[in-house]
């Protein structure tokens, strides 16, 4: 193998998997490391810059980083830290922060943007580009921003005042909000002459299922989102008492959940799919369990039932999955006898689709497979230069960090845009610093210790409490002893192993020292086959090889990143400091930003 | 600040044949210098012991004093220990080996512990050939009180503090084959695909297993004009053999051409492969030992690898005819044979 590029500013990226993992790649690390030194409102800042919303992602996000995290990789118990309500932590503790953002009014560039649609990608895009002298004009058809956040995400989960404050430091930039006002053509849009639109509109449209019955029971049959929106708005206050919700995903888990709190009593969640093929995140699936919502799986409804023009219940068929050698998966019938359920409501929540009945097709933007816009995967332009998408509304429904790293690339793509550069060669690359954590003997800048706790879990409110208000938060967040302790748990995989090849003498004390046998020192060879030969297997591909250049005895130092535990013993013991630890801080750029005012 | 070493090990690590991984070798962390030598040596005995597929219970680690002496803290936790009095360490060992014949003696010393104030009690160690592996970690200097140069420092070599040797040093391998050792070899603490196999060999020998392994002091000994520096000892290493240990029960896979390659078969039914030998030498010919190492230290070269072995080896219990079983579990009725035994006794002396 040649030796490793450590310039290459994505290897020691990779190694922090979490912060990779991350769509926006939020420097994870580095803020549960000030949330252990109880500097909550410095962690917020951290992620502010990256993420733009830690208050309401340290309570909703999807979590990629969590799956990611080296820590789950340790055992076969091991679970990966709590990133994510470590991050509602520094949300929840953090000082005044305001000051610490942008300062408006800000001297304008004397260029308009339009954003369309009030959601995370749209206000990432204001956040980025309003400082820069932008004037930023945001149309959403509710009385509020904050787009899915707002309408879908229930509010035991995400309080409205959590929502509205970090809505409100994006809207308090100076932004031009027209709320009430649903964008109804692009061509009015294009006359408006702005300089440039983004379109952030989400996937607005919630699947219905065509099946008898459906029209006659109308009345008492809603489409998952819609019906989420409805309750937020507070334009529906009550459910029947026997609900059926139908569908395996996060919102079927929000509907069900939502409908206990207004008055059901026996909701029942209804899956076609095998309960390991749903689409919701295991948390959510085992709040909705704990609130008395048993999940039914293998049955696709067949028909709803209607008496007397009342909606009475659904039929259930029964079917079991196979695979084929693709993995696709096929329902197949079992032959079992239906089954009838009653309902007084019920709930489709079985997906949601992108939907643009307000965009002419005679614009020149081009609208391709599934009525999707063509849009560049790296700019998020779409075939009319000054148009710009993200968020679910680019390439379909995704999560909110996933608008939220759409926004701060189409913001890159518009301050260029409209700076007469190009929108794909002028593109920054990422900042990136490596600095030795050294202090003395034994002695890092960081808590190189690793500790065996087992993940913490996040308190919940009383079940009495949360059912019978669905204002009431469900989860109360890690107080601050539990915050420490949970960070304690990250193995700062951002504090890198560098070896310095001619500082090498081969004494092998790092190998021998190495708790996770990561370290081997041996002939060069083709990867596939050093894998097998290291002290430990290396069977995680997924994982880099960092090769040394060639030492004095011909042989090369080879280190397999997969489980290094990132405790710095190799370094504590190397004689000659041939190994150092070194902080990494691998961070995105923003529109106009440059070297000097990135936060520290 | 931290030196902990975390607890969680690689998910993926091998077991050997009685289902324990390396991690189950380990001991306590060291605490001597980061970069000593000693410490490659503790990985290489764990290593050893790992490969070997050897139940820890059945080892007994004995040392004297020294930073070598420290070291059997940090590998083996779950065997036996006894760390004695400086230079003592044969003498527990013999005691021991006496009492309990059924454990696996691994002493380790250093080259105070055994060229100066052990002297005595290392040789006639050799001369009873108890059946142990005695290993020297040999840094050519005292690094417990500042490196001053030991007895087995060279001629002419240069220390921390600038200090030039002005003595002759004691070769104990020399002095061990003169002795009539029946195992002796030598290696490096920076090479271990050598040091394994022969720490292997030598704990399948039935007898005293002499291995001297240069072992640098980072701290005090490792100036380019010393002779046990990493770089010295590396640019001046020349081995006898390459060695390939084969425990008992796997097959021999790699064929080397007639002549360049030799089989040594041990007691035990494990074998020695070695490639690759050096001109007239032959490992089970004392002579050609000891003409090989003179010619090596002739021309300035370290001879390392296996320098000689006794297949003929009468440890001491078979010297002296002594009971198998380990004394602690002889009962009253095997100690006690009797009055009709005594009286047989007494009348053979009528």
């Amino acid at each position: 193998m040649k030796p490793t590029n450590i310039q290459d500013p994505e290897y020691f990226h990779k190694v922090v998997d979490c912060q990779y993992a991350c769509p926006a790649h939020t420097p994870v690390p580095e803020y549960i490391r000030l949330i252990a030194a109880e500097r909550y409102t410095a962690a917020y800042m951290v992620n502010w810059e990256s993420n733009v919303f830690p208050g309401i992602l340290g309570r909703t996000c999807d979590r990629p980083c969590e799956p990611a995290c080296r820590r789950g990789r340790l055992e076969d118990e091991e679970e990966p830290v709590a990133i994510c309500r470590l991050k509602r932590v520094a949300a929840d503790h953090k000082g005044e922060v305001k000051h610490l953002m942008p300062q408006g009014p800000f001297a304008s560039n004397g260029k308009k943007i339009a954003l369309i649609g009030g959601g995370p990608a749209s206000l990432t895009v204001a956040r980025d580009l309003a400082p820069l002298g932008y004037e930023i004009h945001l149309y959403d058809e509710w009385n509020k921003g904050g787009g899915m956040m707002r309408t879908q995400i229930p509010a035991f989960r995400l309080p409205e005042t959590v929502l509205d404050e970090e809505v409100n430091y994006i809207l308090d930039m100076g932004v031009h909000t027209h709320f009430n006002h649903y964008v109804s053509s692009m061509r009015d849009m294009l006359d408006k002459d702005y300089d440039a639109i983004f379109v952030g509109t989400g996937a607005p449209k919630g699947r219905d299922l065509n099946l008898p019955g459906r029209e006659e029971a109308d009345a008492n049959i809603h489409i998952g989102i819609e019906w989420l929106a409805g309750v937020a708005f507070e334009h529906i206050k009550s459910v029947g008492k026997k609900v059926i919700v139908l569908g395996g995903g996060n919102t079927a888990m929000d509907c069900c959940r939502t409908s206990r709190r207004l008055g059901g009593e026996a909701v029942k969640v209804v899956v076609r799919s095998p309960f390991k093929d749903m689409k919701a995140s295991p948390w959510e699936i085992d709040d909705a369990q704990h609130e008395d919502i048993p999940i039914m799986n293998n049955m696709p409804p067949k028909e709803f039932v209607v008496e007397n023009g009342k909606l009475k219940g659904v039929i259930f068929g029964n079917v079991r999955a196979e695979y084929d050698e693709n993995g696709r998966r096929k329902l197949i019938p079992t032959g079992e006898p239906d089954v009838f359920i009653e309902a007084d409501d019920v709930i489709i929540a079985i997906g949601q689709d992108n939907a643009f009945p307000w965009i002419e097709r005679d614009l020149g933007l081009e609208l391709g497979k599934w009525d999707l816009p063509v849009v560049n995967k790296v700019t998020f332009q779409s075939t009319l230069p000054h148009v710009f998408f993200g968020g679910d509304a680019a390439f379909g429904p995704e999560n909110v960090i996933t608008a939220v790293a759409h926004g701060h690339q189409a913001a890159i793509s518009i301050d260029l845009f409209c700076q007469g550069d190009d929108v794909l060669t002028d593109r920054p690359g990422p900042t990136t610093n490596l600095i030795s954590q050294k202090m003395g003997i034994h002695e890092w800048i960081y808590d190189s210790g690793v500790t065996n706790d087992d993940r913490y879990a996040v308190p919940h409110e009383d079940k009495r409490k949360t059912l019978a208000n669905r204002k009431v938060e469900v989860e109360l967040g890690f107080d601050e002893r539990l915050g420490f302790k949970e960070a304690q748990r990250c193995l700062n995989c951002d504090v890198q192993t560098v070896f310095n090849t001619s500082r090498c003498i081969e004494c092998d004390a790092c190998v021998d020292i190495c708790p996770t046998s990561c370290i081997t020192f041996t002939k060069n060879g083709e990867e596939e086959e050093l894998r097998e030969r290291l002290n430990a297997p290396a069977q995680n591909t997924d994982q880099e090889l960092y090769v040394s250049e060639t030492l004095p005895t011909l042989r090369v130092m080879i280190k397999d990143e997969d489980v290094c535990l990132h405790c710095g013993l190799c370094a504590e013991r190397c004689p000659t400091s041939a190994w150092d630890m070194q902080k990494y801080l691998y961070q995105v750029t923003k529109a106009g930003q440059t070297c000097s005012n990135l936060v520290e | 600040m931290t030196y902990i070493r975390p607890s969680f090990r690689h998910p993926g690590l091998p077991k050997n044949d009685i289902g324990f991984t390396r991690a189950d070798y380990e001991g306590a962390i060291s605490t001597l210098c980061a970069g000593c030598g000693h410490d490659s040596i503790s990985g290489a005995i764990v290593q050893a012991c790992y490969e070997m597929s050897l139940e820890p219970h059945r080892l007994a680690k004995l040392s004297g004093i020294g930073c070598s002496s420290k070291t059997p803290t940090y590998f083996l936790s779950h065997s036996h220990g006894f760390n004695s009095v400086h230079g003592r360490m044969p003498s527990i060992a013999t005691g021991a080996y006496m009492a309990n014949r059924d454990l696996v003696y691994l002493g380790v010393s250093g080259d105070g512990d055994t060229a100066s104030i052990g002297m005595g009690q290392f040789v006639h160690a050799i001369r009873r050939n108890l059946n142990m592996v005695y290993i020297v970690m040999n840094n050519g200097c005292y690094g417990l009180t500042k490196g001053q140069h030991s007895a087995t420092a060279d001629a002419g070599s240069k220390s921390k503090d600038g200090a030039i040797n002005p003595f002759q040093s004691i070769d104990l391998v020399g002095m061990a084959l003169e002795l009539g050792a029946t195992f002796v070899g030598r290696s490096f603490s920076g090479d271990k695909t050598q040091l394994v196999p022969l720490i292997q060999a030598a704990m399948s020998h039935p007898g005293f297993a002499f291995l001297d392994v240069l072992s640098p002091c980072v701290t005090f000994n490792n100036k380019p004009e010393s002779t046990k520096s990493y770089d010295y000892v590396r640019a001046h290493l020349e081995a006898t053999a390459t060695i390939d240990f084969v425990p008992e029960k796997k097959e021999i896979t790699v064929d080397y051409a007639e002549g360049s390659s030799k089989n040594v078969k041990l007691h035990d039914g494990s074998r020695i492969q070695l490639h690759k030998l050096a001109p007239n030498w032959d490992p089970t010919d004392r002579g050609s030992a000891v003409n090989r190492l003179y010619e090596a230290k002739s021309k300035g070269e370290i001879l390392t690898g296996l320098l000689y072995i006794d297949q003929e080896s009468r440890d001491l219990h078979e010297l002296e005819n002594t009971v198998h079983r380990p004394l602690n579990s002889l009962q009253e009725t095997d100690l006690n044979p009797g009055a009709a035994a005594l009286e047989n006794i007494n009348e053979s002396f009528r």
